[in-house]
């Protein structure tokens, strides 16, 4: 599976979530990204907003202190 | 042969790389050993914070712009055109004229801009103050404005992230200071707190609250009505206003697209540490050109810049170029009524926030006029 990743680690502004976002809008219908995070708060925050915008939540990991969570874009 | 530096844009980073450059390596371009240019769209240099003051009509345009040519050293070559695409074989930017300016080690500096086509809707019903024409076109808006419901939507992603809550807060002024206390403000923010950075939601969910200003979490602009005057999420939800002002998406420059030197949106992809264009180590990036996941924010540019004119320098005198940028950002956030905080962070470090102050305020006004020394490379 082809997966783009998003390496947001260590970033406070914009942040995981917000880099998430910025992905989900620039890429087509069916990628699937993989947000890095240092921020514990990631591992429930995407899911969150995922959830709201439609998305799918395809795995959710935690690899030596960087979350990793991987979404497909559905619309 | 002369080493050949070239900058592609001569806003913030560019200028203050090309300009750090010029002074610390006058004695090798005097003697013909190096040769730095800029090329730059416009002969002018804007000074893009003032966007947020023009719009209540605080400053205006020429308090904003000075020719770049005086901005930059005397030793650095200026080209004013428009640049068609970057060539990575033969190593130089071709330019709209026909010219090719070739290049040993190029700095790419192009920053990003506002998209709102991307927006269905948005050009037709919304404001923006995040360029010169737009922030007139709504100061003059704010000026014959009546009252009602203003609506603050931020898209993503966005340069100059505490814009958006500064804005909030200056419009609130605005209408209090116009007997309009009784109109609405309504903020949206894409993600569940008021700001990307912690310590600055809570703090502006605090500051909203006294001073009356709605909000909604989990909205990401989809699409504008502007005949029926109401604005949609792609989590579902339909607001209305009177009048709409947006921070739209921004974009990379459509020069990075032709170069096929970007991602989808025309970000960079770029070595978060080094600073360099990932697979091509003769090109840096910096400012809100990169895919990096840090503020898009002039203070940004600053910091980079150290990092790229340390390195492009230590290298043309025969060193490896091993300065690495450490994620630094500073901002300054103006609270409205006279007031204003900053927020400092890095990659490792998350920022801890300050009380407002009206000295903080003061230091903003200043830095505001002595922008001109940061982009000299002396700041």
């Amino acid at each position: 599976m082809d997966v783009k990743v998003v390496d947001a680690r260590g970033s406070f502004c914009p942040g995981p979530l917000m880099e998430l976002i910025k992905g989900i809008r620039q890429e087509p219908v069916g990628t699937v990204l993989e947000v890095w995070s240092s921020d514990q708060g990631s591992a429930k925050d995407i899911p969150a907003w995922v959830a709201k915008a439609g998305h799918e939540v395809l795995s959710s990991i935690e690899d030596n202190k960087i979350y990793k969570v991987q979404v497909k874009k559905l619309k | 042969m002369a080493k050949r530096v070239v900058l592609l844009g001569g806003g913030v980073g560019g200028s203050m790389v090309a300009n750090q450059l010029a002074r610390q390596l006058k004695s090798e371009i005097l003697s013909g050993e190096v040769d730095i240019t800029v090329i730059n769209e416009s002969d002018v240099h804007v000074y893009q914070p003032y966007f947020l003051y023009m719009a209540f009509d605080q400053v205006v345009p020429v308090d904003a712009k000075r020719p770049e040519r005086a901005v930059l050293n005397h030793l650095i070559h200026l080209v004013v055109g428009h640049a068609e695409r970057v060539d990575r074989d033969q190593k130089a930017v071709l330019m709209a004229d026909g010219t090719a300016i070739p290049y040993d080690y190029l700095v790419l500096a192009t920053g990003s801009r506002p998209a709102p086509e991307t927006v269905p809707g948005l050009q037709d019903g919304g404001h923006i103050f995040y360029t010169e024409e737009g922030a007139l076109k709504l100061r003059d808006a704010l000026h014959t404005f009546k009252g009602g419901r203003i609506v603050v939507t931020v898209g993503v992603p966005h340069k100059c992230p505490v814009a958006p809550v500064e804005f909030t807060l200056m419009v609130r002024d605005w209408l209090n200071t116009h007997g309009m206390e009784d109109s609405e403000v309504l903020y949206t923010y894409p993600i569940g707190r008021l700001h990307s950075l912690e310590p600055v939601a809570n703090w502006a969910g605090e500051i909203f609250q006294q001073r009356h200003v709605d909000s909604m979490t989990y909205f990401n602009l989809e699409s504008v009505d502007a005949e029926n005057k109401t604005i949609t999420s792609l989590e579902g939800e339909t607001v209305s206003y009177d009048l709409l002002v947006a921070i739209p998406p921004h974009m990379g420059q459509d020069v990075i697209a032709r170069s096929e030197l970007g991602d989808a949106g025309n970000w960079i992809p770029t070595d978060r540490h080094s600073l360099q264009m990932v697979g091509d180590d003769s090109i840096y990036v910096l400012g809100d050109a990169t895919n990096l996941p840090i503020s898009k924010a002039g203070s940004t540019a600053h910091f980079e810049a150290d990092v790229v004119a340390g390195n492009l320098i230590n290298r043309i005198h025969g060193g490896l170029g091993s300065i690495r940028y450490d994620g630094k950002v500073f901002c300054f956030i103006e609270a409205g009524a006279d007031q204003a905080t900053y927020v400092k962070f890095d990659y490792q470090n998350p920022p801890k926030p300050q009380p407002p102050s009206e000295m903080i305020h003061l230091y903003k006004l200043a830095f505001n006029k002595m922008y001109w020394l940061s982009a000299a490379g002396i700041l």
